[in-house]
């Protein structure tokens, strides 16, 4: 009899929270992006997204069978991670692209730091970044036109992602050259400029192109209101970092001087949305300090403003969320809270 | 204007509340022993100042306090000691203690008896009463009334704060006395005002006590009382010292400080009442309420029950326990501890005894940490329990120290947020224990 009781330490409640539910919940907040990205791309927006969740997860399993670890698929995390990883490629990408990418991301960004909770860059933009560096064609060249839409989301030029023609119109400028349309007309590049402020509700919905899971602005906030509804993210690293996207953006973003920028097109295009709300966000890489996620989300802002407006690539929402992860043990150790009623040291 | 009466950080686990909110006081009869721990407060363990062999009366003292930190036990029961010995303690280990068998006619000590005009006694003689009465907190650290009421020279009360918050989930016990012993209650808070010379008197209950508040306001009305009722927000741990005086007075306790820095006392209700009965009627802490709760229990109860009452006999009131019953805690299921052995005793400090369920007390197994920060957030002393708890495991005391690991309060909210059902509280009580330790051998 004297023995049937547990015996544990305080608190003898825990509430219903797992990581399992978590990362389920974060991937079902996707799924709105994920039908969003079928419908734009086809067919193929499908292929890519399972052989990246099922990478993912095999690579796991078989890791951990090879290490003899305890095999744990069924947390979600390695799924998420394919997804995530398959909404940061282009749609026609050859099929092993995304395969590479997943095995990748899951071994050499997650399983080889110790799982889940170990890892310090973020595993789906690790793989995102593999990729690039190793196929940049492959990963680069955007020629399925989305369903109901162009490329760039304007009639003029077709062929490139909106973040590309910004970025060669804004070269156009400064070198006094003219743009080339898809039909052989000369156009001024501030034309081309004007025409991407006109083309907002061809971002916000998805109607361009780019990466299969980041352009419709719309289905990913969907899921992001979930996340926020449920707790899962604080909303203070999505709108630290396009807070700071949009100030800069509009400060230096511009051909007319300071302040002539359009910090809405800055939001709306490319990976932002994507990278503020799913991926700068994910809990392993990211600060858990109040003062630190602010901290990370300027950080992250910054970066890719950097990126976009001064360096080499059109796109800087991995890069940045990559080079702040590397920050997060630092800015962790500096924004310690104070703790409650903490006397001030003589 | 309106501050939110609350703190910062903190969880919302399910009240439970529900299976004993409603259950009268019910008197259990006398049950055929007692034991008496020669420590149920905080400080020094008292002497047992009675031989085996020796009758009793109910009320009597058979244990003396040993020095000022301390504080004396009485018997529950009239009988005879059976023995002194070392006996399981609902905080655990084994505690000398006075087993008393009951025997014939329940017969009090004579001194028990009202005192009409008891407000007219001094305040000296009105500490003494507490002192002599046994009194210590009754919300379950019990530390020594009379200590807390004799703050050193410099430092004067100016707020005097009844904690009836009962954020614990299940207990009832607080809400119980206060809506069927209102006035006591308040008799007693106004003998802890004249003592300490204070103006200002606060009753702070959570919300989700309606009937508490609304009885409180209305004897107050009645009486026409100085003292204020303050519904609370509905938030673990509000009834933790420090936060509920930030959120009644907007005062901080300095980290390692205590209430009465900041001017102010925080007293149990159920306390306050013991206050009263000691003074008015020389009743010594012999008796107190104890919600038996949870889905373990066949007949959840609020009981007025002795003082060293074995659980067993305790839960045998109650119906028994249900087929299912796999975990017992003395206390809430938050900060209260699980007992092993049901023949643990009451004791002062005990507000109720919470039957957990084989379901409701299932544990899952520890995952890593996955730095969800739910920790950090829900931390109402700002520490960072993810961090604490890696240096813990790595047995780095010291670091743990610099990171505060002294200032938790053991509430529990991490270990309760936590995905990965990491036992913070667990590692925490540890380390606690290494640092202070360290401290004393350095010393």
């Amino acid at each position: 009899m004297e023995n049937r009781f547990f015996v544990s330490s305080s608190p003898h409640i825990t509430d219903r929270e797992s990581i399992p539910r978590i990362m389920y919940s974060v991937t079902l907040s996707l799924v709105p992006a994920a039908i969003g990205a079928i419908y734009f791309f086809g067919q193929r927006a499908l292929w890519v997204m399972l052989i990246g969740m099922v990478s993912a997860v095999l690579t796991e399993a078989v890791l951990e069978k090879l290490l003899k670890k305890p095999i744990t698929i069924s947390d979600g995390s390695a799924m998420l991670t394919g997804l995530l990883l398959a909404f940061n490629v282009p749609a026609e990408v050859p099929w092993w692209i995304p395969m590479i990418g997943s095995v990748f991301a899951i071994s050499i960004g997650k399983v080889v730091f110790g799982g889940l909770g170990y890892n310090p860059m973020n595993p789906a933009l690790l793989g995102r970044a593999f990729l690039l560096a190793s196929w940049p064609t492959h990963m680069t060249i955007f020629k399925t036109i989305p369903r109901g839409g162009t490329l760039s989301g304007i009639d003029i030029i077709t062929s490139a992602t909106p973040l590309n023609v910004f970025r060669q119109a804004k070269t156009a400028i400064a070198t006094n050259a003219n743009l080339i349309t898809d039909t052989n007309d000369i156009v001024p590049p501030g034309e081309v400029l004007s025409q991407l402020s006109d083309a907002y509700s061809n971002l916000f919905f998805g109607r361009i192109g780019g990466c299969i899971g980041e352009t419709s602005v719309l289905l990913l906030l969907l899921g992001a209101l979930f996340l926020i509804y449920k707790r899962y993210i604080s909303l203070k690293i999505p709108l630290s970092y396009i807070g700071t996207v949009a100030l800069l953006s509009w400060i230096f973003g511009g051909t007319e001087g300071l302040f002539s920028g359009d910090p809405i097109f800055h939001v709306l295009a490319g990976g932002l949305i994507l990278g503020a709300f799913y991926m700068a966000t994910d809990m392993v890489t990211s600060p858990v300090t109040y003062k630190g996620r602010i901290i990370f989300g300027v950080g992250c802002g910054v970066i890719t403003v950097l990126i976009r407006l001064v360096g080499g690539y059109p796109e800087g929402v991995s890069y940045s969320i990559l080079l702040m992860n590397l920050t997060v043990p630092l800015i962790d150790r500096y924004s310690k809270p104070k703790v409650f009623g903490e006397v001030k040291k003589k | 204007m309106f501050r939110r009466l609350s703190f910062k950080g903190g969880v919302h686990p399910p009240g439970k509340k529900e299976l004993a909110e409603k259950k009268a006081i019910e008197k259990m009869p006398v049950p055929p022993y007692i034991i008496i721990p020669v420590q149920q407060h905080i400080g020094a363990p008292g002497t047992p100042c009675v031989e085996p062999g020796q009758r009793v009366l109910t009320g009597q003292k058979v244990c003396d306090a040993k020095g000022f930190v301390s504080v004396p036990a009485h018997s529950s029961v009239t009988g005879v000691v059976k023995s002194i010995e070392p006996r399981p303690h609902p905080l655990g280990g084994n505690i000398l203690s006075i087993i008393i068998e009951t025997e014939g006619e329940e017969e009090l000590v004579p001194e028990i008896k009202l005192n009409e005009n008891y407000f007219d006694l001094s305040v000296s003689e009105m500490k003494k009463k507490i002192l002599e009465a046994g009194i210590a907190g009754m919300g379950g650290a019990a530390f020594p009334t009379h200590v807390k009421l004799s703050p050193p020279p410099p430092k004067k009360i100016d707020i005097l704060i009844l904690n009836g918050a009962e954020c614990e989930p299940y207990l009832t016990s607080d809400a119980r006395v206060m809506i069927e012993h209102g006035d006591e209650v308040l008799a007693g808070m106004r003998i802890l005002m004249k003592i300490l010379d204070c103006k200002q008197g606060y009753i702070a209950i959570e919300k989700n006590k309606p009937e508490a508040i609304k009885t409180l306001r209305k004897l107050i009305k009645q009486q026409g009382d100085s003292i204020s009722v303050i519904g609370l927000h509905v938030k673990y741990p509000q009834g933790a010292e420090k936060q509920l005086i930030k959120a009644v007075t907007d005062r901080k306790v300095p980290a390692g400080g205590l209430p009465m820095d900041v001017g102010c006392l925080v007293q149990n209700t159920g306390t306050a009442r013991a206050i009263y009965e000691a003074v008015a009627m020389n009743k010594p802490l012999y008796e107190r309420v104890v919600s038996v709760t949870g889905k373990g229990i066949r007949e959840p109860a609020n009981v007025l029950t002795r003082i060293g009452t074995p659980m067993a006999n305790l839960f045998e009131f109650c119906g028994g326990l249900t087929d299912d019953a796999a975990k017992v805690i003395n206390g809430g299921p938050m900060m209260g501890i699980a007992q092993a052995d049901l023949e643990a005793p009451i004791t002062k400090g005990t507000s109720g005894i919470v039957v957990l369920n084989r379901k409701d007390a299932s544990m899952p197994e520890s995952k890593p940490c996955i730095r969800c920060a739910r920790c950090v957030d829900s931390c109402p002393m700002n520490l960072m329990p993810n961090i604490l708890a890696q240096l813990v495991e790595h047995q780095k005391y010291e670091e743990a120290a610099e990171n505060n690991i002294l200032d938790c309060i053991e509430c529990g909210c991490c270990s309760y947020v936590c995905p990965s059902k990491i036992r913070h509280v667990h590692l925490f009580k540890y380390g606690k224990l290494k640092v202070n330790k360290m401290r004393k051998e350095a010393a």
